[in-house]
């Protein structure tokens, strides 16, 4: 999984993978968690950008860094939906969760 | 007359991909849109998803998915001969789930009755689960 983590502004901003279902998710949480540990993370950039599908397991993983950020006062944005992502943000409540830039 | 198709695979997370494009691969000749491909395929990926997860707790096990298309309808079945499910009511109700451990959202039923026109669920415990959904696509 690629990444990149700004320093200056704490921001990690997390590629997600080309397909979100069960079987991706579980990598992408470890990978994600580990560098939460690495890194003083004061936000978190979802980037979809190259994702063409998710499925409601890519809402647990989202949904499990997002509390554990907001709980320690970060933030969490979610960038670059296409129109199959921005409906399963809709249909889920993910949307009310977490800020969506398109 | 019907078109007919019939996969069985084992319950690999792997699998999962796999089963949701061979679903669309299928249904392709109807010409369903990109939203109705895509929702079709996260339907698919939702119980193919739950008979990994809860069906077989992801130990072993073979999943097989029926697809039938009659004129502009497509009907799907996805079964397993997994645990089955006691409550089926509680287990549709939206973020109900029985594996928050595992981080599990409790979405995946409501994600295919939003996706799909009618799903039915039927299971009986330890003998499996079978969840058939119908679709209508547009004619274009």
């Amino acid at each position: 999984m690629e990444h990149k983590f700004e320093r200056e502004t704490g921001t990690l901003r997390v590629q997600m993978p080309k397909e979100l279902d069960h079987h991706s998710a579980e990598t992408l949480r470890q990978e994600t968690d580990a560098l939460l540990i690495k890194y003083p993370v004061r936000s978190i950039v979802f980037d979809f950008q190259d994702t063409v599908f998710m499925d409601s397991s890519g809402i647990g993983v989202i949904l499990g860094r997002c509390r554990n950020l907001k709980f320690a006062g970060g933030q969490a944005l979610a960038v670059h939906l296409n129109q199959q992502i921005q409906k399963i943000f809709q249909v889920s409540g993910l949307h009310k969760i977490i800020e969506v830039m398109l | 007359m019907k078109k007919e198709m019939k996969m069985e695979f084992s319950s690999q997370s792997e699998n999962e991909g796999f089963a949701r494009v061979a679903v669309g691969a299928f249904i392709a000749g109807l010409n369903p849109t990109v939203d109705e491909l895509a929702d079709i395929k996260t339907a698919v990926s939702e119980a193919v998803t739950n008979a990994i997860i809860h069906g077989y707790d992801q130990k072993e096990g073979k999943v097989w998915i029926t697809c039938e298309i009659d004129g502009q309808d497509v009907e799907i079945c996805v079964i397993d001969n997994g645990k089955g499910i006691s409550d089926i009511d509680k287990a549709r109700e939206p973020l109900y789930t029985t594996k928050p451990d595992l981080e599990r959202s409790g979405m995946g039923f409501t994600f295919m009755e939003a996706f799909m026109d009618e799903v039915w669920v039927a299971s009986a415990v330890n003998q499996g689960t079978r969840v058939t959904m119908k679709k209508r696509i547009e004619r274009a």
